[in-house]
């Protein structure tokens, strides 16, 4: 079959848009869905705020038990108690009951670890101006709602290095599942 | 013998009930809706006006206005796909008005490159389409007080839903990172205000976990985690943290308050299990129930809602006699792993009183158990992961209401 030159032109183009298209639709079976846009940004040195319970990435700073009872008086005592004994919304009390027919869970009955608090109160309190604590006021105030707990052996003074070593008493208190 | 429920195989000589003579000559019925155009077209479509839906038991904490929950009202609902604007809510501290724009997902901690991605970005990934339920692990809590509860099954056990969920598999996200050997959980974090914070072993997260974008087909509600939520499947709901904004990878769990001080379940010695995550096999009359009366005697369809977070719903009975007797209920054809599966059974009701219950078997072995064994497992103050019977009391004159048999 004979064409003319400008159709043999339309044709070696159409064949060059089929071929230039192929690789541009990768097949979906060949390689699953194995082709992701890769768009994820770098991020050089980002620390993040998810305290770890070995206390390696807690914030510099520091802050003393006096300090947190003044702070817990003004921004906490009014939701929780003056003592942390607010029915409903207690942080004291219980020791002992866990086993018992009325189990009262508090931080210093039930929570494991202090570095725990410490990441609560940080991201989540006061509840009416949640992030309004700089570092040295959660250490303060962590110290003074382990003091309304009795915790025994309790710095006077909180900071990254000590937090993490505060023994709670019911850290033995929990069974790990596993999946 | 099964107090009128009845066998499929009986289906056939029960038969229809009644007839109704027709008239002979017909006539062309004129309601006012058949004689001129309706609504016009609109942007956006509602329930009708003889329909009211709205989510119940909305209800906060005393002292925190935003931490609270409100449930489905299971009992109005038929199928197995929950309204996005009925989904169940549970929030620490209420539902935050996030721009896209602003919001960033981090990927970092035990990962060769930390990264960050945008709502835009995310939107460009692959992603996959899911029916799941979700179940909050406080879930039909008022069934462990000592008292039944006179309330509706919503009210009772509407702390579940079944959507279709579309986001990108967590591990794209995680491979685009590098996991590092040493990982073992990833710890999820919200941006509302309670920073909600849960950890996820990494076999889970790199098996079937979503970063969900759409429910039901549409952008997330903001009260579902606009603009994108983590989504474990078949999990406490809990840990599919909504508003996620960072994904920290590490070889321990956080250990985080709400997987320490809340949501771990003391046993009767005083210990607490925790990472209790799976949630257990579950089943629920959703009609007749709690609150309803029926209207007269007749057949009435005898219809729920059944799910295990372990897999696929393989049976569920139904009992009318409060447990003597159990009849199969069928199933709806497509009963699909960690989805809410419906049952129907017939029961013919001519003024018996009768308590109806159901009872669901998975396809892993696991058979929801009694009232009493449920809350055997644990002590009683645990208001988690409760799967055990709810019971419907049908009295002389049609009333429904919440028993323990
Ligand atoms: C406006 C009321 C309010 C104020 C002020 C407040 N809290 Fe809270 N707090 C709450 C509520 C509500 C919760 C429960 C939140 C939830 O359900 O997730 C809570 C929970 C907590 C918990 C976790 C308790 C548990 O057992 O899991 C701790 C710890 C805590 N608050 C500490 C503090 C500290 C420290 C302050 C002061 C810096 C403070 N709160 C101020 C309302 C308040």
């Amino acid at each position: 079959m004979f064409m003319s030159s400008r159709e043999q032109g339309y044709w070696w183009r159409l064949l060059v848009w089929v071929f230039a298209l192929v690789p541009a639709l990768v097949q979906a079976d060949s390689i699953g869905h194995g082709l992701k846009p890769g768009l994820g940004e770098p991020l050089t040195e980002f620390k993040g705020t998810i305290i770890s319970v070995d206390g390696s990435n807690l914030p510099e700073g520091s802050g003393s038990v006096a300090a947190g009872k003044v702070l817990y008086e003004t921004r906490c005592a009014a939701c929780h108690g003056m003592k942390g004994e607010q029915p409903g919304n207690q942080l004291a009390g219980g020791r002992g009951s866990l086993s018992g027919p009325r189990p009262l869970k508090t931080v210093g009955s039930y929570w494991p670890y202090a570095t725990t608090l410490f990441d609560y109160i940080w991201r989540a309190m006061p509840y009416d101006e949640q992030k309004s604590l700089d570092p040295d006021q959660v250490y303060a105030v962590t110290g003074y709602v382990l003091r309304l707990n009795g915790i025994v052996g309790l710095p006077e003074v909180l900071n990254a290095k000590n937090l993490a070593g505060i023994k709670m008493p019911n850290r033995g208190g929990f069974v790990e599942m596993s999946e | 013998m099964t107090n009128g429920l009845i066998h499929r195989r009986d289906l056939l000589k029960a038969g229809s009930i009644g007839l109704i003579a027709g008239s002979a000559t017909p006539v062309m019925a004129r309601e006012p809706w058949m004689t001129g155009p309706g609504q016009p077209m609109s942007g956006s479509g509602e329930s009708s006006r003889y329909v009211s839906l709205a989510r119940e038991q909305v209800g906060a904490h005393a002292f925190g206005p935003g931490a609270g929950s409100s449930s489905s009202p299971l009992q109005h609902l038929n199928g197995t796909i929950t309204p996005s604007r009925l989904h169940f809510e549970r929030h620490h501290s209420g539902i935050p008005d996030i721009d896209p724009d602003k919001h960033r997902l981090t990927v970092h901690g035990a990962v060769r490159q930390p990264l960050r991605f945008s709502y835009a970005d995310l939107l460009r990934y692959p992603q996959e389409t899911h029916l799941y339920f979700l179940e909050c692990s406080g879930n039909s809590y008022r069934n462990t007080l000592a008292e039944p509860q006179n309330q509706t099954a919503g009210e009772l056990n509407g702390l579940v839903s079944g959507s279709e969920w579309t986001g990108i598999p967590l591990h794209y996200l995680l491979d685009e990172a590098g996991v590092t050997a040493d990982a073992e959980w990833i710890v999820a974090e919200g941006a509302d205000a309670a920073g909600l914070t849960r950890s996820v072993p990494l076999s889970r997260a790199l098996d079937n976990v979503l970063v969900a974008l759409y429910q039901n087909g549409e952008p997330l509600q903001p009260a579902q985690g606009f603009p994108v939520r983590l989504f474990v499947p078949g999990c406490e709901g809990n840990i599919s943290v909504k508003w996620l904004q960072t994904i920290k990878v590490q070889a321990k769990p956080g250990y985080t308050r709400d997987e320490t001080s809340k949501y771990t379940d003391l046993l009767q010695d005083g210990q607490a299990e925790m990472f209790t995550l799976q949630m257990e096999v579950k089943s629920v009359i959703t009609s007749p129930s709690g609150r309803m009366r029926l209207p007269e005697h007749g057949v009435y369809d005898v219809s729920g809602i059944a799910w295990s977070g372990a897999g696929t719903i393989a049976k569920v009975e139904v009992s009318a006699d409060g447990g003597k007797n159990w009849v199969t209920a069928a199933l709806q054809s497509d009963a699909r792993p960690l989805a809410l599966t419906r049952f129907r059974i017939p029961w013919h009701w001519q003024g018996q009183s009768a308590v109806l219950l159901s009872r669901a078997f998975d396809d892993r072995g696991n058979i929801q158990p009694t009232r009493e064994a449920a809350l055997a497992r644990y002590s009683s103050a645990v208001i988690y992961h409760y799967n055990g019977y709810q019971s419907w009391r049908v009295g002389k004159s049609g009333e429904v209401s919440n028993v323990y048999v």
